[in-house]
């Protein structure tokens, strides 16, 4: 990373610290927002949110590990989020995650549930829906985020 | 001529099923696209609403069939059909009528009229009113409503707070986000009337990040909003992917930055909830029963419903299901009417197998078990939950040992470590599960084969013996969990064994097979 980048981040992580300050029970915000800005929460972001909100570091990675949602590493490959639970597993979702197994360039996380449970399976790329799954929607779907 | 009015959802799961295209298609034949709430039909979605005639499900393609009066996939009359007609729609009454966020439309819609008349009645009143109607918590434990807003009206204390659980994680619910991205302001007023009741300055309304229609819809509907229900404030919250979050004080420690670690009660989060202050969670469907209770009193309320369950409940059909969707109704429905009558079996023609009620921590159920009236006593007498009331439908291909192993495993991903029972016995019962199916056995471990590990099996363990071994694993965790994450999951484990004893290598139960 550049030093020109650096500073480009810098100055958004405090513009995201300051825009929560003083706010009650302000830290999952805050990493909604990291994750959201930089795609992880990096060691360096942890550290200054554990100062900014007179936290230890081991607290603020205590939180960050507990929820899935926050990475401390940026994800390698696009994710594709396949809902696994049980509504989908009634519409053949076992099947489907099988037959895209050996799919190497994404990665097709398991979520546990998109609240579509009538028109599954079920998948969710950054905000986006998709339902009513087959192999071909899907392969069109691993094509779209390459 | 004018141009025609054509209705659709912007609601998640029309989107999901491709209904902005449609609804561009529309526009582009020039007619006047108005996106509303979804009437919850959602094997029809994406729905067309044409002068209160329904078209679904429509794809690009079909639009000039629909406006050219030539089109198949027509079904008359939206409010005539049985799905809706059977329907009594409380809470959903806006569902497909109103654009989620215009304050005109709720507003003519008879929306704030259950705020102005709690205040009139005035706090005491109004909880009164809500103990009266019956009204029991709509997140699964049926805890009375009246009774646990007395509790942080009593208490003292100068702030308190009114949290939201919108934390919908269960497979097979979808109402609370139905609610939110529907008819947002109707949530935003059950907050409202529970924050005058009580006596708080504050609401929250905790949303799973995998709602991100709902996030956004509550956000602007909560600033449209805001000065009808000061002095009382709102503020969205975001979930990050914890499923243990929807229990109360998980969520309550996810509130506070914390890790979505559950506390042990007592104290209660009504005496000491969110910052140590009295706090009042509800879920999504119980504040949003609330404005209709205040709007039309509390004996029409109470006047709908089973034995001790009153009112009417959303209930969520999905899973391999023809005719999923909301279906709201009196308590007392029978399981058989809702999946077969009304879920029109499964929609991949196969025979029903079994049906799980109350997502991952519900039991499953056979069609023997279809006689069952939808009320929290009955369900809890057949040794399973109604939950957040959400359906879903397996066909004969299911393998419920498989599903077993899933209820083991989700709860081994999800649990937030507290207690033991949970943390770890889930992990003991996947792998109990997985010798189980591969009708191995098992034998004993060199510390088990030690002389002084008395009580340890010196043998290979047996298949019976295994079972054995799970079943007293699940009893450890329904009695010795925190909450109900390792509590509940030794439901839908148990039931699978009960019911389905031949997926588990044991002998059929005789009379099922008639079914």
């Amino acid at each position: 990373m550049s030093d020109r980048n650096a500073m480009t981040d810098q100055t958004e992580l405090d513009r995201i610290l300051a825009a929560h300050a003083g706010r009650e029970g302000a830290l999952l915000p805050i990493l909604h927002d990291i994750q959201g800005a930089f795609g992880h929460v990096s060691e360096h972001a942890m550290r200054a949110i554990a100062g900014a909100l007179n936290l230890s570091r081991a607290e603020v990675y205590g939180v960050v590990s507990f929820y899935h949602d926050f990475h401390a590493e940026p994800a390698p490959r696009p994710v594709i989020k396949l809902c696994r639970a049980e509504s989908c597993q009634a519409r053949g979702v076992e099947a489907l995650a099988a037959a895209f197994a050996g799919e190497t360039r994404v990665a097709i996380e398991p979520v546990y549930c998109l609240g579509l449970c009538s028109v599954g399976p079920n998948a969710m790329i950054g905000d986006a829906l998709y339902a009513r799954l087959d192999p071909a929607r899907l392969s069109a779907l691993v094509e779209s985020v390459l | 001529m004018s141009a025609v009015t054509v209705r659709i959802s912007d609601d998640a799961l029309a989107l999901a099923c491709g209904a902005d295209a449609v609804a561009a298609a529309f526009a582009a034949a020039g007619c006047t696209v108005e996106r509303v709430s979804s009437w919850g039909m959602h094997w029809l979605e994406p729905l067309a609403d044409i002068d209160g005639h329904g078209f679904g499900p429509l794809t690009p393609d079909d639009v000039a069939a629909v406006l050219g009066g030539t089109s198949p996939l027509g079904i008359g009359r939206i409010e005539a059909h049985p799905f809706i007609a059977r329907q009594e729609r409380l809470t959903f009454a806006r569902a497909g009528k109103t654009r989620p966020l215009s304050l005109d439309d709720y507003a003519a819609t008879g929306g704030w009229a259950g705020l102005a008349r709690a205040r009139e009645l005035g706090p005491e009143e109004t909880i009164a009113e809500v103990t009266r109607s019956g009204l029991r918590g709509r997140g699964g434990a049926g805890f009375p409503a009246g009774i646990k807003w007395t509790t942080v009206a009593k208490a003292r204390s100068a702030r308190k707070y009114v949290v939201c659980n919108a934390d919908e994680g269960d497979s097979g619910t979808f109402a609370d986000r139905m609610v939110m991205e529907g008819d947002p302001f109707h949530l935003i007023e059950g907050m409202a009337i529970a924050g005058f009741a009580v006596g708080a300055q504050q609401g929250y309304v905790y949303i799973r990040s995998e709602y991100p229609h709902a996030i956004a819809k509550m956000r602007s509907a909560v600033e449209r909003a805001a000065s009808i229900i000061a002095p009382f404030q709102i503020e969205v919250r975001v979930g990050a992917g914890a499923y243990v979050c929807g229990e109360e004080t998980s969520l309550l420690n996810s509130l506070e930055g914390k890790r979505g670690e559950v506390r042990a009660k007592p104290p209660l989060p009504a005496l000491e909830g969110l910052f140590g202050q009295p706090t009042v969670v509800n879920n999504v469907l119980t504040l949003a029963a609330v404005p209709w209770v205040m709007a039309h009193g509390a004996s029409r309320y109470a006047a709908v419903g089973f034995g001790r369950s009153r009112g009417t409940m959303p209930i969520q059909i999905a899973g391999n299901v023809r005719h999923g969707g909301l279906f709201e109704v009196g308590f007392g429905i029978t399981l058989g009417e809702l999946v077969m009558d009304i879920g029109g079996g499964t929609a991949s023609g196969r025979p029903v197998r079994a049906v799980q009620v109350g997502g991952p921590l519900g039991a499953y159920h056979p069609p023997s078990d279809f006689h069952l009236p939808f009320d929290y006593e009955a369900f809890a007498a057949a040794d399973a939950l109604i939950g957040h009331a959400g359906i879903s439908v397996f066909d004969d291909t299911v393998d419920l040992s498989a599903q077993a192993r899933f209820a083991m495993q989700f709860c081994a991903v999800e649990s937030c470590g507290k207690c033991t029972p949970c943390r770890i016995g889930s992990t003991r019962g996947v792998e109990a599960i997985d010798r189980i199916r591969a009708r191995t056995g098992r034998a004993a471990d060199r510390v088990e084969t030690l002389p002084q590990m008395h009580n340890a099996q010196k043998g290979a363990r047996t298949l019976p013996e295994d079972i054995a071994l799970l079943t007293d694993l699940c009893e450890t965790m329904k009695f010795g969990s925190l909450c109900a994450l390792g509590g509940f999951t030794p439901y839908p484990v148990l039931s699978a064994l009960r019911h389905f004893p031949e997926d588990f290598g044991l002998p059929a139960l005789a009379q099922e097979a008639a079914e």
